[in-house]
């Protein structure tokens, strides 16, 4: 088991966004974590590389096991190496576009084989062929679905063991989102995605297992295949079939 | 019953309006028609070149001498001093407060630098005679007692809320995005601050750099208090030196007769701090325009 879930819960001040979650993950799928607004998916996302600690009041009890460490005794820093993250807006740094994928690298103190990790990056988010040649532009000159993949090439570039991604396709349109999924589909023989989506048919495409929040509860976990023909819960049936969300 | 509307007094209202806004504009306007005019006839006498590249400022003694560079060599040192001090102490304010204050002892932090911002001059003056100077004196004993130095500390700390209000209104407008970007990197809160934040701000930052040091070069009071009296090309902080602004109120309290050469040269002196202050101000605008960072998709 890659990561394991334990009893976590998680609290904004008074108001309790997650309870008792109980959910393991296996290394190279991809798991879509699915649920109306205010379920608490996204919160459940920050949590699994301690994002949510940046919201001032956060309290989190549980615990979640990477390779048999606890993260949340971990370093929060090292946790973020291990755990990377691709978020619902692209969100490059205003620095050009080598600049935005040597960052991570630079933090981690790589400086010698810079230029190999960058391109290296960039190819595995298959957008190298794209900016090879102006690498020095801006991040911004890139349009939205470029700089999404730039973002997930950043993210790449510290190595990391799983991928963390909040919608990453909700502000994109139709052909950068079909480049993503199917980057996703490439990127599961390396790496551990766990992806955040509000597109059910995006979840059925892209992920091998769903989970299914509602109300900071884990209704439903299960392979892809069998929450979408099969579920197990009422209330599972009734979101993936429309009838709420 | 419908009101009924005067459109006549409406126009009334329409027309007051606009002149009470014309009033600021029309008193710079006023002001360089004085200075400019004021400064013809001084110029008449002496010439651009004398006064921009001589070396002696002596209007007041015989043999009189016009070159300007001695007042701008002592307005550059202590706004160079004050520079020293207020940019870093004002970054490094504006950092604390909008990345790691938490959000009640920033609001009580804020009002308490503004107010240092309304203290009126001449308390920083005697604040930099009565208090700086004497370190100063005890650390360096061939100091001068009217030094440069002295008063661009002072100075520096008179502009450091300037500096750090807006250096943090420009790191607060960086979107939350990038922070987070940057931390799922794995970067520390320091490294978040220094290596994102500080320059995805760059350009509001280097403007309220800017801002403070024209404010720096304008400010009169701390200089003429405590700076001297003496224009003077020197690089040396404890000498005592002349600034433009204090030179402006040496002549003005004098009793230089009116329309006299060592009168003249008040506007002359007035025009070129005018004109530099203006460029810096100009400079500042350009550059949080066309630097002014444009955060693409992110929020």
């Amino acid at each position: 088991m890659l990561l394991s879930i334990k009893d976590l819960s998680v609290s904004y001040g008074k108001n309790q966004a997650l309870k008792n979650i109980n959910l393991d993950i296996e290394p190279n799928t991809v798991t879509a974590i699915i649920g109306p607004s205010g379920c608490g998916k996204s919160t459940f996302l920050r949590s699994l590389n301690r994002l949510t600690e940046l919201t001032p009041n956060t309290t989190t009890r549980g615990s979640i096991n990477y390779k048999e460490h606890n993260i949340y005794e971990m370093d929060p820093m090292e946790v973020r190496y291990h755990i990377g993250m691709v978020f619902q807006k692209p969100n490059p740094f205003p620095k050009s576009i080598y600049e935005n994928v040597a960052f991570g690298p630079k933090l981690n103190g790589y400086d010698n084989n810079l230029q190999e990790i960058v391109e290296e990056s960039l190819k595995k988010a298959d957008l190298w062929l794209e900016v090879k040649d102006r690498l020095k532009d801006n991040a911004y000159t890139l349009s939205g679905g470029q700089q999404q993949r730039l973002c997930i090439a950043r993210s790449l570039a510290v190595k990391p063991d799983i991928l963390l991604m909040d919608e990453p396709t909700s502000a994109l349109d139709p052909l950068s989102t079909a480049k993503i999924e199917d980057l996703m589909t490439t990127l599961k023989e390396h790496y551990t995605i766990i992806i955040v989506t509000h597109n059910m048919q995006q979840a059925g495409r892209v992920a091998d297992n769903v989970a299914f929040f509602l109300n900071g509860e884990l209704i439903e976990y299960g392979s892809s295949e069998k929450i979408f023909t099969k579920p197990f819960d009422k209330r599972t049936e009734d979101y993936i079939t429309g009838r709420f969300g | 019953m419908l009101r009924k509307i005067n459109d006549n007094k409406e126009r009334l209202i329409h027309i007051g309006l606009f002149l009470i806004a014309m009033i600021s504009v029309l008193t710079t306007a006023g002001i360089i028609y004085t200075l400019i005019s004021e400064s013809i006839p001084f110029f008449q006498n002496v010439s651009l070149k004398e006064f921009l590249t001589g070396t002696r400022w002596a209007p007041l003694f015989q043999p009189q001498s016009f070159g300007v560079l001695p007042l701008l060599n002592g307005t550059f040192l202590v706004a160079g001093i004050a520079a020293l001090i207020a940019i870093p102490l004002g970054l490094g304010s504006a950092i604390y407060l909008s990345e790691y204050a938490p959000e009640k002892v920033r609001k009580t932090i804020k009002p308490i630098l503004e107010i240092l911002a309304g203290i009126p001059t001449i308390v920083y003056g005697y604040f930099a005679l009565s208090f700086i100077t004497p370190i100063i004196k005890f650390l360096f004993p061939q100091a001068n007692i009217f030094n440069a130095l002295s008063a661009g500390i002072v100075v520096g700390i008179m502009i450091i809320p300037m500096v750090s209000s807006l250096s943090e209104d420009a790191m607060l407008a960086v979107p939350q995005s990038l922070r987070e970007g940057a931390y799922a990197l794995g970067a520390t809160k320091f490294e978040v601050a220094i290596k994102v934040v500080v320059p995805a701000a760059f350009s509001g930052i280097t403007s309220a750099f800017i801002l403070g040091i024209s404010r720096a070069i304008g400010e009169t009071m701390i200089v003429t208090i405590a700076a001297g009296a003496t224009p003077k090309m020197t690089l040396n902080p404890l000498d005592s030196i002349q600034t433009m602004t204090a030179y402006i109120v040496q002549v003005s309290l004098g009793d230089t007769p009116h329309g006299s050469i060592e009168h003249q040269t008040v506007y002359a002196v007035g025009l070129t701090l005018f004109v530099i202050t203006l460029l810096m101000n100009i400079l500042a605008q350009i550059i949080s325009r066309r630097f002014r960072e444009v955060y693409g998709n992110a929020r």
